[in-house]
């Protein structure tokens, strides 16, 4: 779902100059395998979902009994609660922080160290998800922690007052920032240097400071490319499963397993053995998040052809 | 050895990325497809070591293939016992079965047929027992992460291969002892994984001599679904070394035991005399004063009453301790723990695996030899002693397999045998005559400054009104009751909380629950 807006919009900002016959040859073979994975392993399973949510275990069509089951059940709902949350502190600091980043990056007058900043906020984002998460278990322990001092100056002296419950949509944003921001701030540095020159000349002329340049020229020509990264972090977000699920395993479940809208639904399909119930919630958050990039792609304006 | 133990809760990692495998799989795809997670289910089973592997081809050449078998490096401590098969094996394991008596329905019977073993890491030692003993046999050995530490893998997989319609081992050892739970049962009209074991696979004279109680966890509906592996009854740990030192008297009851934390705390502050941070903290406390906590009533039945005097006074002993910090609330695995307590344990209420895992460990608490003590569990005032029980892994024979004799009698060996339980086995063997030998042999050790019979005791004392329901009473204890305990709050004032998340999750799996 997510990779279709990538490919949608990839199209307006490549500019068409090679003959048109020949492009679209080229463009099907690039997109063919795309395609082929895409239903392999999100169309097809994504279906078979939807088709588990809607019958009984025995087969049979079962109605919404395996939706009510689940938004019955008493963990639903403070999942839900959870992930809203994380989403919240996430996307809003993702959304702030990268673009001021990248704007901050790109005014850099020295070429190196532009370079090198946009290569260390890359470099986390280098490592497989899963160890980068295995790293913070080490950062978030008072005694292991290279920032051991702050942590217990902020009164967190062991592992499991440090991950208390209340802290962790913020634990997990930050861990995810820290995994996943880099790409964006090369994504939208690339974006910022898109923006013509002339443009931002006239802007000089015209008495336009750092600040105003930023508010009035950049922002609104990013808008599209904020939308871009609003809607595929939200869906990598409603997913959010690898944080909570390393983080109950080092806490000894002091952080649930069931943390999670995705976590629960592991639990219905492997510790209860209800691939439906399982399947009723996948296809649920299926729909939230459908329903969440709609409005991103609408208010974004990501589908709008490029006027130039 | 005690010294070598390895506790499943150590072995974190390991099944942690067996988990982040299927986690990153599933959260590939917000659909939860099974496609997905069954390659790592089968990723997982592939990781069969290069001694496993051979031995699935050893049946021309077996004597060229038993050098590799035994590269573990754990070279048996009595060679002469456990070269000669006949002395330990079962004997009395059946060549042939009579099928139609084991009440549930067999695959068809062949008695060449190969089988298939899980196992995790610390149990490398039984398998290649077992093939030293019998090369002959075509034995697969998978190793997997063992189930621990709430990975549920063991459930995870079969319920994979219960859709499959194929693809079960023959024996799975689980490092944890709820899962004949739900192996007895079939879930969503499936037949159940687990065989029964008491109708004709297992003599019963053999399985009579398990240590009372033991089988317990095993047993649903009087039917037998698993065997025991080892004990991990809770008794009284202490440093005899300090007591004498400070000159106190060793408690035999829970009162005297607080009492004593009360005057540690006053003058000796910093040392401890338990630990309450650990998931399975109710099992050493809660189970042990008899808190209905976790009573099974029925196969999908429970009981769960936690407001009764029996919880509460364990409750307000946990709450005094930790307000005196006579009770640590660090996980003994931590390293917080290790840096505040080394040296500074005066008794430890806790299982029998203690000794290997952090006693006698040099990553952790490493007491001296000739320090460590042990005494029988504590009672409540004039009432008889009971105990608690942290884990005890358990094997399992497939009810799918081809060859149930030969899956049978590999579950017994590796249960009953000394090649593997007295020589070999970190932990304290279920099977009583094995018990009694291992039991000899770490006494011999030296390590020890009492005699060990405190731990024959404490294996008698368990109490059986505390259940293995499918669910994890660690699970909930950790996310209700730790959070509480490491904010400074009463366990004693929450029991209302720790009361409702067991209700919630019994429900979820199906229970019914009685207040």
């Amino acid at each position: 779902m997510s990779a279709d807006l990538r490919a949608a919009d990839a199209a307006p900002l490549t500019r068409g100059r090679r003959r048109p016959q020949r492009g679209r040859l080229v463009g099907a073979i690039f997109v063919t395998p795309y395609a082929l994975f895409l239903l392999a392993f999100g169309v097809v399973p994504a279906l078979y979902a939807v088709g588990l949510s809607f019958t009984k275990a025995q087969g049979g069509f079962a109605g919404f009994a395996n939706f009510s089951k689940v938004m019955g059940d008493f963990r639903f709902w403070p999942a839900v609660q959870h992930v809203g949350l994380y989403l919240l502190v996430w996307l809003v600091a993702l959304l702030v922080l990268v673009v001021v980043l990248a704007i901050m990056v790109q005014s850099l007058r020295s070429r190196s160290a532009s370079a090198t900043l946009r290569l260390v906020y890359y470099l986390p984002g280098a490592l497989a998800g899963a160890s980068s998460v295995m790293l913070w278990l080490f950062v978030l322990n008072p005694v292991a922690s290279p920032v051991g001092p702050l942590l217990r100056w902020l009164g967190y002296h062991s592992f499991d007052s440090t991950i208390q419950p209340s802290h962790l949509p913020v634990i997990f944003a930050i861990i995810a920032f820290w995994t996943g921001a880099g790409g964006w701030i090369l994504v939208m540095f690339g974006a910022l240097n898109n923006i013509p020159l002339e443009i931002l000349e006239a802007a000089r002329i015209d008495g336009a400071g750092p600040f105003q340049l930023a508010w009035r020229i950049q922002l609104p020509l990013l808008r599209k490319w904020i939308s871009y990264v609003a809607v595929l972090s939200l869906a990598a977000g409603t997913q959010l499963f690898v944080e909570p699920t390393l983080l109950s395993q080092a806490s000894n479940a002091v952080v649930p397993n069931d943390y999670s809208l995705n976590q629960l639904a592991y639990q219905y399909a492997f510790d209860l053995g209800d691939f439906n119930g399982s399947a009723a919630i996948a296809v649920l958050l299926l729909v939230v998040s459908l329903v969440l990039s709609a409005l991103f792609v609408l208010r974004g304006g990501l589908f709008e052809r490029d006027a130039s | 050895m005690l010294t070598s133990q390895m506790h499943p809760r150590r072995t974190r990692f390991v099944a942690m990325t067996t988990v982040t495998l299927a986690g990153l799989v599933l959260a590939g795809c917000s659909s939860g497809s099974s496609s997905g997670t069954k390659s790592s289910a089968s990723a997982a089973a592939s990781s069969t070591s290069a001694a496993a592997a051979a031995s699935s081809s050893a049946v021309a050449a077996p004597t060229s293939n038993s050098a590799a078998a035994s590269t573990s490096g754990a070279a048996p401590t009595t060679g002469a016992a456990s070269t000669a098969p006949a002395s330990s094996a079962p004997s009395s394991a059946p060549t042939s079965i009579n099928t139609s008596a084991l009440g549930f329905k067999t695959a068809t019977q062949d008695a060449s047929a190969g089988i298939t073993v899980w196992i995790d890491a610390s149990r490398q030692a039984a398998a290649t027992a077992y093939k030293k003993a019998y090369p002959g046999d075509k034995i697969t050995v998978v190793t997997y992460d063992g189930s621990a530490n709430g990975s549920n893998s063991f459930k995870t997989k079969m319920a994979l291969y219960d859709r499959a319609g194929s693809g079960w081992p023959d024996v799975v050892f689980s490092s944890q002892n709820n899962d004949a739970s739900w192996a007895s049962l079939g879930t969503a009209g499936k037949q159940p994984y687990a065989a029964t074991l008491n109708t004709g696979l297992v003599p019963s004279g053999t399985l009579s001599s398990w240590t009372k109680g033991s089988l317990d966890p095993c047993t649903v509906n009087g039917k037998v679904y698993c065997l025991r592996n080892d004990l991990a009854q809770d008794v009284l740990w202490y440093n005899k070394t300090l007591m004498t030192q400070f000159g106190y008297t060793l408690p035999t009851t829970w009162e005297q035991f607080q009492t004593l934390g009360a005057q540690v705390a006053k003058d000796h502050p910093g040392y401890i005399i338990g630990d309450v941070g650990d998931t399975f903290a109710p099992e050493i406390y809660m189970w042990s004063s008899e808190c209905q906590a976790n009573k099974v009533t029925g196969p999908k039945s429970v009981s769960v009453s936690v407001q009764t005097p029996e919880c509460k006074r364990m409750a307000q002993l946990i709450d005094a301790g930790v307000a005196n910090k006579s009770l640590s609330t660090l996980s003994v695995f931590t390293p917080e723990f290790v840096k505040a307590s080394a040296g500074k344990v005066l008794m430890m209420p806790g299982p029998a695996w203690y000794t290997g895992a952090i006693f006698n460990n040099p990553s952790s608490l490493n007491v001296p030899k000739g320090q460590l003590g042990v005494a029988p569990p504590l009672a409540w005032g004039t009432s008889p002693a009971v105990t608690g029980d942290v884990g005890g892994g358990t094997w399992f024979v497939s009810s799918h397999s081809k060859n149930l004799a030969l899956a049978a009698k590999y579950a017994e060996y590796v249960t009953t045998a000394d090649a593997y339980q007295v020589d070999q086995a970190p932990g304290y063997p279920a099977y009583a005559p094995a018990a009694a030998k291992w039991l000899a042999k770490q006494q011999s050790s030296g390590y020890f400054a009492t005699d060990l019979s405190a731990l024959t005791t404490a294996g008698g004392l368990v109490w059986s009104g505390w259940g293995s329901p499918s669910y994890s009473q660690e699970a909930i204890w950790a996310k209700t009751m730790t959070p509480i305990l490491t904010s400074g709050g009463s366990i004693a004032n929450n029991l209302g909380k720790w009361q409702q998340a067991i209700t919630d999750q019994a429900k979820v799996n199906g229970y019914s629950v009685q207040q």
